[in-house]
């Protein structure tokens, strides 16, 4: 028996109460929302629709098309490079989240649970970081790049974002949650400090890894100023980069990137459906803990 | 089974000194716990013994060897914490057999202790649970058996009880007392509570402010405490203790004179006199106090009884059966030998 089983349902309520009065406050807070979540789903639908016009009806501004047409996705789905581009942000996207989720929480875990001398400052520095753009890193980026031959690799497209400050900032705070006992407990187990931090802290904070990996993998899908500066070759780019220059300096195919859009978010919604669970999970776990 | 030998034990965190020199010797096999208020440093000595701390200055010898320099886990110890540490995301069975992942031991020898663990603890309905479906018992239980599994020199034991509610906490010092008789391992247990450690001892240690107090099995401490400190935290309700003093070579409590030589006790000499509410007696033939009764705590074959005598509140235990009512006068005495008399400025025993 749960909780919620005593407690009267939503519907009980409203039945066996008199007829609620809503205020005009709640009228509007609805309002509110409503025009929100057509702000939001409205360039989705937009997408979609585009994606199904022939490329004489783009400027048409209705919804619905007239002649719908799955014909940009055969085109762009047989067209060699979208497939290549589509590679190349998934190798990318999933290196940098494997990364992200290993080194930000080694970090994160050594800065919160030992005590060393300057891991404050160490801290502060990390956190510091956060505060400078990507604008202005990306010329210091490219000059490394070039000096060490990383432009047009993966490497290259990859390195800033092996690790970052917000992750391990993250990290750092989720492991403030997992109680020392634990790790004492595995300490006099027997484990050493590198086993302790993968079998029982890790298993922890999976909450907050799957928050990290849906962040990073977005992040890094979505990336477009540093992939562009960094890559020159049309083999290298990645999705967002690619589908930029879809079409000629003439005339911009947008019923053609709108396709590419479309089919390049399938992925993130995997990953969010896959890694949602696992937060919802670690927050109904937590609660059951008590 | 191993003897535990700790010498001149301090430890300091910068320049507080928490642990002020602990020496004690635990013979193999013993039961001992570790009492007194919190802050007194009873844990930081447990931690230690763990190798959760460094030692600042003495020495720590489990079975003959010094350990000071040891991880924890070649120390061939194990330990139960107070909020019980078993890991959330393993199973009863995972989480019974982590205790063994680094051992030498095969993969049956393993198999075979686990299931004898179980066995002892009386699990195996439980084996495929996770943590969070287990009552705060069977959790307890299930550190106890990750603990045992690894059949240490010496147990630890943080406090492990005072997460459970009163009636499941009686019955787990049952359980773990009746555990220690079975399997004879030498067993260190923490507690802030007199009655765990009357009720499970072989011996005890009183702690306060980083200092031992007193060492001695539950009835030496009840019947001799070296100082108030002492006599007050064991027992309960505590030990009444009212001013008294040495006029013209006798002991005064009041007005009375009590049965007790004040030789070697100089003239005018502040006393505390200490008497165990279970140790006073209604309206004897030579009474000591008289009070009225303030207070009644009905316990069923006992009351309590509050009185306001003209030295202060004494708190005395009288039968269940038609005890005075509230408001009545009582008189009090008590036999010369269940007297306790403490120096008023230092607070040691003077007899």
């Amino acid at each position: 028996m749960t909780a919620t089983d005593i407690r009267p349902s939503s519907d009980t309520l409203l039945t066996t109460k008199a007829p609620v009065k809503r205020s005009y406050g709640q009228y509007i807070r609805w309002l509110l929302l409503f025009l929100g979540g057509i702000a939001m789903v409205m360039p989705i639908a937009w997408m979609i629709s585009t994606s199904l016009k022939w490329p004489h009806e783009v400027y048409n501004l209705k919804l619905i098309p007239d002649e719908p047409t799955i014909e940009n996705y055969t085109y762009v789905l047989e067209d060699g490079r979208f497939y290549g581009w589509f590679m190349n942000s998934i190798i990318i996207a999933v290196i940098t989240t494997v990364s992200n989720i290993l080194f930000d929480s080694l970090v994160g875990y050594t800065l919160c649970k030992f005590k060393f001398p300057g891991r404050y400052i160490i801290f502060i520095a990390i956190l510091s970081t956060l505060m400078i753009p990507t604008e202005m890193l990306v010329i210091p980026w490219y000059i490394m790049s070039q000096n060490f031959g990383w432009l047009d690799t993966y490497w290259g497209i990859m390195f800033p974002g092996l690790m970052t400050a917000f992750g391990t900032f993250l990290m750092k705070q989720f492991f403030e949650t997992v109680p020392d006992d634990f790790l004492e407990a595995a300490r006099i187990d027997g484990l050493n400090e590198l086993q302790i931090w993968w079998s029982v802290a890790m298993p922890l904070v999976k909450p907050a890894l799957a928050a990290l990996a849906i962040f990073v993998f977005l992040g890094n899908w979505t990336a477009f100023i540093w992939p562009l500066i960094v890559t020159n070759s049309p083999e290298m780019y990645t999705v967002p980069v690619g589908l930029s220059g879809f079409g000629d300096e003439a005339d911009v195919a947008w019923e053609l990137i709108m396709t590419g859009a479309a089919i390049s978010t399938i992925p993130t919604l995997i990953v969010f459906i896959v890694f949602q669970r696992f937060i919802i999970r670690g927050v109904v776990m937590a609660g059951l803990k008590g | 089974m191993s003897s535990l030998t700790l010498s001149d034990l301090r430890k300091s965190y910068g320049k507080t000194e928490v642990l002020k020199g602990i020496d004690l010797e635990i013979a193999s096999g013993e039961f001992i716990v570790f009492v007194g208020p919190s802050g007194c440093g009873k844990s930081t000595t447990l931690r230690l013994i763990a190798g959760l701390e460094d030692v600042s200055v003495g020495e720590i010898n489990i079975g003959g060897r010094v350990v000071n320099n040891l991880e924890p886990r070649d120390r061939d110890i194990a330990m139960v914490f107070q909020n019980y540490a078993i890991y959330p995301h393993m199973t009863v069975k995972k989480n019974i057999a982590f205790g063994l992942r680094t051992s030498k031991l095969s993969k049956p020898e393993k198999e075979a202790r686990i299931r004898e663990v179980v066995q002892i603890l009386d699990m195996e309905d439980l084996l495929d649970r996770r943590p969070n479906q287990l009552s705060g018992g069977q959790r307890q239980r299930v550190a106890i058996g990750r603990a045992m599994v690894r059949n240490p020199a010496v147990f630890l034991f943080d406090e492990p009880l005072s997460n459970l509610d009163a009636q499941l906490r009686t019955q787990m010092r049952l359980e773990i007392k009746k555990l220690h008789q079975r399997i004879q391992n030498t067993v260190v247990f923490v507690t802030h509570d007199q009655v765990e450690a009357m009720t499970m001892a072989d011996r005890i240690v009183i702690m306060k402010d980083g200092h031992i107090q007193q060492v001695g099995t539950p009835e030496e401490l009840y019947r001799n405490p070296v100082n108030i400190f002492v006599a007050q935290f064991i027992g309960a309700p505590s030990m009444n203790m009212l001013s008294a003093s040495v006029r013209d070579g006798r002991v005064m409590l009041g007005d009375m004179a009590l049965p007790i030589s004040a030789a070697n006790l100089a003239e005018g000499m502040p006393l505390k006199a200490g008497l165990r509410p279970d140790d006073l007696m209604l309206n004897p033939a030579d009474p000591l106090l008289e009070g009225h009764v303030t207070l009644r705590e009905p316990l069923g074959p006992e009351t309590l009884l509050y009185v306001e005598t003209t030295l202060g509140e004494v708190i005395l235990r009288a039968p269940g059966k038609n005890p005075p009512e509230v408001g009545e006068v009582v008189k009090m005495g008590a036999l010369a030998e269940n007297i306790h008399l403490f120096d008023a400025l230092t607070g040691e025993v003077v007899k």
